[in-house]
């Protein structure tokens, strides 16, 4: 009996939708737009944080010790970098090694290397962080504590321009959800204003159906179900606009480009239903701030 | 006598007001309606008839005074039972109030509808009583497209529908030829016979005198049951008979 009433209102609330298509579909190809750009954004960010997220693995703190130091006190001063809060692993790099490895990326220049009497390099201590406890202000805490050893010349953490590049990044995820709330909001106001309209040029019909016997609730029904109808279609032609436009980049694309830098992909599933959710609740809301007003005894 | 009334009364009416801004549409109504009644309203245009139906199925909340209905109090009941109190009625209206953009199956199936009824219920209800109204072909017709006889008996049909216990109609016979107007009133009284309790308002003199029940007369809002019904019911039966 239940099913066979939600049918009822689904069915009332399709052939509504069918009498009043032209308002139907400006209200849906609206929405379609407003989730065209939201998930546009979502997808642009998926991607530029799984690029973040593989640079902050990277990150390392070199600490460059000073020429005196014996190698009697390495191993202490290893087990005190280790001991300090976030890091992950300490890796020493003699001299000797680190020349080696910069000749080898230098091969052209060889003959540079040729006159050197002496290593020109330091020691140096390679500091990983664990991964959860990456954040920009942490890598510079703990650099700063590290050069206050005495044995340590100097640090470097090399992706230093990294933090403008996250700021940048901060502000855009900010920026974007900003967006996300003001299209959002303007899905719901479209919903409302559509449902507002039917439901007054409507209002002697359910003025009637009130006289029988209706309940405020058996009339608002269709509407909802029409709101959400109208999210739905909206969220799913946005989602998929997107798609058709993200598969014809990534076809044209040079693989080799793509490939070698990374990989673009599209919104993860979660994502795109939860985009689908909140376009279904954005007509649900304004069903709901467009209804709210009217049947009131 | 009156308490033997009272234990049989559906719907009890105790000094009910209705003002519309100074004007006092409806003074002092002290009445009750026994199940199974059929009950006259009368008196003249603007004396408070329609007023008087509106107040009951709630179209209305009235001024001052106490309705109630089946032993519902109009003015305690909380908003969310109006419609249930509506559900006890069929209402035949002065302007039919049909909805013109759905067919007259629609129209009638409504009243199930709202009470959550099965479809094919329904259909079956929806059906038999176009036949009693004798409308069955016009069972896809949109009310606009039907002539004001038709659209009488259609309003009719959706009043019946629902099996009610109280029937108001107002002026059911109101622009009608004569012919027209006895079929109506025989279906009125038809579902007057199998037990539902009926209420016509109506200014026509002929339905008074040929139809039988009690007659209340309406004037300026004000019940004039002493003076006026008792000798015309008397009247009226022995025209009838
Ligand atoms: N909504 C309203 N606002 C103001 N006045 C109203 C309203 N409804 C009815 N009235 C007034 O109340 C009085 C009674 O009206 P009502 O419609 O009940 O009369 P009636 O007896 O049904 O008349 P008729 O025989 O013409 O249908 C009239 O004077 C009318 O003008
Ligand atoms: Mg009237």
């Amino acid at each position: 009996m239940k099913t066979g009433l939600s049918l009822f209102f689904i069915k009332r609330a399709f052939q509504d939708m069918i009498s009043n298509r032209f308002l139907h579909i400006v209200t849906i190809v609206t929405i379609a737009l407003s989730i065209l750009i939201v998930s546009a954004f979502g997808l642009f960010y998926t991607n530029i944080n799984e690029i973040m997220m593989s640079w902050k693995k990277g990150v390392k703190i070199m600490a460059y010790l000073n020429k005196d130091v014996e190698k009697i006190q390495l191993p202490e001063l290893k087990q005190k970098i280790l001991s300090l809060y976030g890091v992950s692993s300490v890796l020493f790099i003699p001299k000797e090694e680190a020349l080696e490895k910069l000749k080898q990326q230098m091969k052209r220049q060889v003959s540079l290397f040729e006159n050197l009497k002496e290593n020109p390099l330091p020691d140096v201590f390679e500091v990983r962080m664990i991964p959860s406890t990456q954040n920009w202000g942490k890598v510079e805490i703990l650099a700063a504590q590290i050069e206050l050893f005495p044995q340590v010349a100097g640090v470097e953490y090399g992706q230093r321009w990294l933090s403008r590049v996250s700021g940048i990044f901060n502000l855009f995820k900010f920026a974007g959800t900003a967006m996300c709330i003001v299209f959002f909001m303007a899905s719901v106001f479209i919903v409302a204003n559509t449902i507002r309209l039917l439901f007054f040029s409507r209002r002697e019909e359910f003025e009637i159906m009130r006289l029988v016997g209706a309940t405020d609730g058996f009339i608002k029904a269709p509407f909802y179900i029409e709101g959400m109808i109208q999210g739905a279609i909206g969220g799913l032609a946005g989602i998929l606009i997107l798609f058709i436009i993200y598969f014809v980049i990534t076809s044209n694309v040079d693989p080799g480009i793509s490939s070698g830098f990374f990989t673009m992909r599209f919104l993860p599933v979660s994502t795109s239903i939860g985009i689908l959710c909140g376009s279904m609740f954005s007509g649900w809301l304004g069903c709901y701030l467009s209804l709210k007003q009217f049947l009131k005894y | 006598m009156t308490e033997n009334k009272a234990e049989n009364a559906i719907i009890r009416m105790f000094h009910v007001h209705k003002r519309y801004g100074k004007k006092n549409a409806l003074a002092d109504i002290t009445l009750d309606v026994e199940q199974n009644e059929l009950l006259l309203v009368t008196g003249p245009s603007g004396a408070g008839k329609s007023t008087l139906l509106r107040l009951l199925y709630f179209g209305e909340a009235l001024t001052e005074g106490q309705i109630l209905i089946d032993g519902m109090n109009l003015s305690r009941i909380s908003k969310n039972r109006i419609p249930l109190v509506r559900r006890q009625f069929g209402i035949i209206f002065q302007d039919y109030k049909l909805i013109p953009t759905k067919t007259v199956y629609e129209n009638i199936a409504l009243v199930l509808e709202v009470k959550g009824e099965k479809t094919r219920f329904i259909q079956k209800k929806v059906g038999s009583v176009l036949r009693t109204v004798g409308m069955e072909e016009r069972i896809n017709a949109f009310p606009p497209s039907l002539s004001g006889g038709e659209q009488q008996r259609i309003a009719v049909a959706r009043a019946v529908v629902g099996d009610p216990k109280i029937i108001l109609a107002d002026e059911p016979t109101g622009s009608l030829d004569s012919e027209s107007a006895d079929v109506i009133m025989s279906l009125l009284k038809g579902v007057h016979d199998r037990g539902a309790t009926v209420i016509i308002a109506t200014h026509d003199k002929e339905i008074i005198h040929n139809t039988g029940g009690r007659v209340i007369y309406l004037k300026d809002g004000c019940l004039m049951e002493p003076p006026m019904p008792e000798p015309q019911t008397d009247k009226k039966k022995t025209i009838t008979l």
